[in-house]
């Protein structure tokens, strides 16, 4: 028996049976998220707007389509929340940053335009690192968001709010962005599906943009099927972007309404260098025996080599900050925004280290050489996938850490992200597949995998997440 | 790699930060410190290596050049947002004198 105040934690392909089959209402099923934002909102902190009588005023207009009979796609009447990093016409848009507190976009970016021809319910803007720039949600102008695993402990970042206010039941669903692992990182510390996109495979206009060769908007959600509806809905070529390669989108999820599974003969890489030292052994156990699963499936480990893995933080350094201090350079407090000095210190530090490493007389030495040293990562990618279909690793060396305990130290922090971000320097696609607790203090702490694929490899990602997530 | 006082208030007139001395302070020891890290990339022989600045490949993606109807914002959508604006401009400081 369906409780009504429960809705909020249904699974997109649930909502929209409900909805569909009118078990409920968009109306109910956006109450539920609301009454959940109500009850737990105080706790987390994930959202910095909540749009309730704009959402409410959606879901009575797809209940209106429901009742005459009207077909309605798989997101419609459904509660998705937005990283406040995407344009949203006529709703306050802040980056997570001061520079931007009060900013009212006067246009949509693509993929806003996008969800909204499906008639999605848009329940808020969610919190994250200032301008995207963390791995925790901790350099937030507006405060951190907790994970609701545990209340100590960070959600991960930068989409911390998107992926607390999913696994909170705030939300049903939402977006991020994925720059040096923002969708996957949260993703992984609160145990839900998110997947970094193919850089290229979804539209970057309107979207507030951080490091430009790396940025990669996409979904975090419940399951491996939802993604897939979500990323559905996003994907495509924009005239508006021209980073957008003109490749169809293929259909991700099919005609069973569930990803279609394919783990048989297919070809696991695991790469050494993601296994050695540093990484906590109740990760490793965890992601080994995972491995394992995908092997019972019928699949195949190949043990495979990524000799640059351990340049990628540096690489990344120094590629993503030169872009950002590039793309910061528009906040001229002028046009729109307040005063640089509004900047936060990550932002600051970022800015800083980019204007000195694309400077005269350093730019070869830094930025070009990590340029070089990027193809190089690249090619450790494509060598491997000769050899194998997909590349499976940990997503976060140690399981999610506590608020505090890595702020003060910037490098420390970066270092977070040391199996995310040769994905985003090749501009391959990664999924983030939940994959075990770690038991801590009274506490279960997700731990999470990451599937790497090819460029524009999603719907195998999808076919073999959803191997996984069946059997498990 | 270290970098003086000198070089971060250069640095800061260059992104027009406006650093108070104590944040220069703080950022010099912050940045040589993340410097330092970053020179672990000399180990790497890049010699014939062309640098990679986009993966999709994708070269002169052209668009027609006519306005698009739809995208086009009317000036006062594009002032909404301005600090300061007169007579249907942005104000700003004079640039000369």
């Amino acid at each position: 028996m369906l409780h009504l105040m429960n809705l909020c934690d249904l699974t997109i392909t649930e909502a929209h049976e409900g909805l569909k089959h009118k078990k409920f209402s968009s109306r109910e099923l956006t109450l539920s998220c609301l009454k959940r934002i109500e009850e737990v909102e105080d706790d987390l902190n994930a959202f910095i707007t909540v749009t309730a009588e704009g959402a409410l005023t959606k879901a009575d207009e797809v209940d209106q389509k429901i009742a005459v009979g009207e077909e309605i796609s798989p997101l419609a009447g459904i509660p998705m929340a937005i990283k406040d990093i995407f344009c949203t016409k006529d709703i306050e848009t802040t980056a997570g940053s001061n520079i931007l507190k009060g900013f009212i976009p006067p246009y949509d970016a693509t993929v806003i335009k996008k969800f909204k021809a499906q008639n999605v319910v848009i329940i808020g803007k969610t919190n994250c690192d200032a301008f995207a720039h963390g791995s925790s949600g901790e350099n937030s102008d507006f405060g951190p968001t907790k994970n609701p695993y545990d209340l100590e402990r960070v959600p991960g970042g930068s989409s911390s709010g998107s992926a607390a206010a999913v696994a909170s039941g705030e939300s049903v669903f939402a977006i991020g962005t994925d720059t040096g692992g923002s969708t996957r990182l949260p993703a992984g510390f609160c145990n839900l599906v998110g997947l970094k996109p193919t850089y290229g495979r979804v539209s970057r206009y309107g979207v507030i943009a951080m490091a430009s060769s790396l940025d990669s908007p996409g979904p975090i959600a419940k399951t491996v099927t939802d993604c897939a509806f979500v990323t559905q809905a996003m994907a495509g070529h924009d005239p508006l972007d021209s980073t957008t390669p003109d490749v169809p989108v293929p259909d991700y999820v099919g005609r069973d309404g569930a990803c279609p599974v394919s783990t048989e003969k297919i070809k696991i890489g695991v790469p050494k260098e993601y296994f050695q030292e540093g990484i906590e052994p109740d990760v490793e156990k965890l992601v080994k025996r995972a491995i394992q699963k995908f092997e019972e499936l019928g699949a195949k480990a190949v043990e495979i080599s990524l000799p640059h893995t351990k340049y990628g933080v540096a690489t990344y350094a120094l590629t993503c900050h030169s872009e950002v201090s590039s793309n910061l350079a528009r906040y001229d407090g002028i046009r729109f925004g307040h005063q640089r000095g509004s900047f936060g210190d990550e932002a600051k530090r970022r800015i800083m280290l980019g204007t000195f490493a694309l400077s005269s007389g350093y730019y070869d030495q830094y930025y070009q050489k990590a340029q070089k040293v990027r193809t190089l990562i690249k090619r450790d990618f494509d060598e491997a996938f000769k050899k194998v279909d997909v590349i499976v690793t940990p997503t976060s060396p140690g399981v999610l850490f506590k608020l505090g305990e890595k702020i003060d130290d910037p490098l420390k922090m970066y270092l977070s992200d040391i199996f995310m971000v040769s994905v985003n320097l090749a501009g391959i696609p990664a999924l983030n597949l939940p994959c075990g607790f770690v038991k801590t203090s009274g506490k279960k702490l997700p731990v999470g995998m990451q599937i790497i694929g090819p460029q524009f490899s999603e719907s195998l990602l999808f076919r073999v997440g959803r191997g996984y997530e069946q059997s498990s | 790699m270290k970098l003086t006082k000198s070089q971060v208030q250069h640095i800061s007139d260059l992104a027009k930060l406006n650093l108070s001395d104590e944040e220069i302070a703080k950022f010099q020891k912050q940045l040589s410190s993340i410097l330092e890290y970053v020179e672990l990339l000399n180990e790497v022989d890049t010699a014939g290596v062309e640098p990679t600045a986009q993966t999709t490949g994708l070269k002169n993606v052209y668009q027609e050049d006519k306005p698009q109807k739809e995208e086009c914002l009317t000036q006062q959508e594009v002032l909404k947002n301005a600090t300061e604006t007169e007579n249907g401009f942005i104000k700003t400081k004079a640039v000369f004198g």
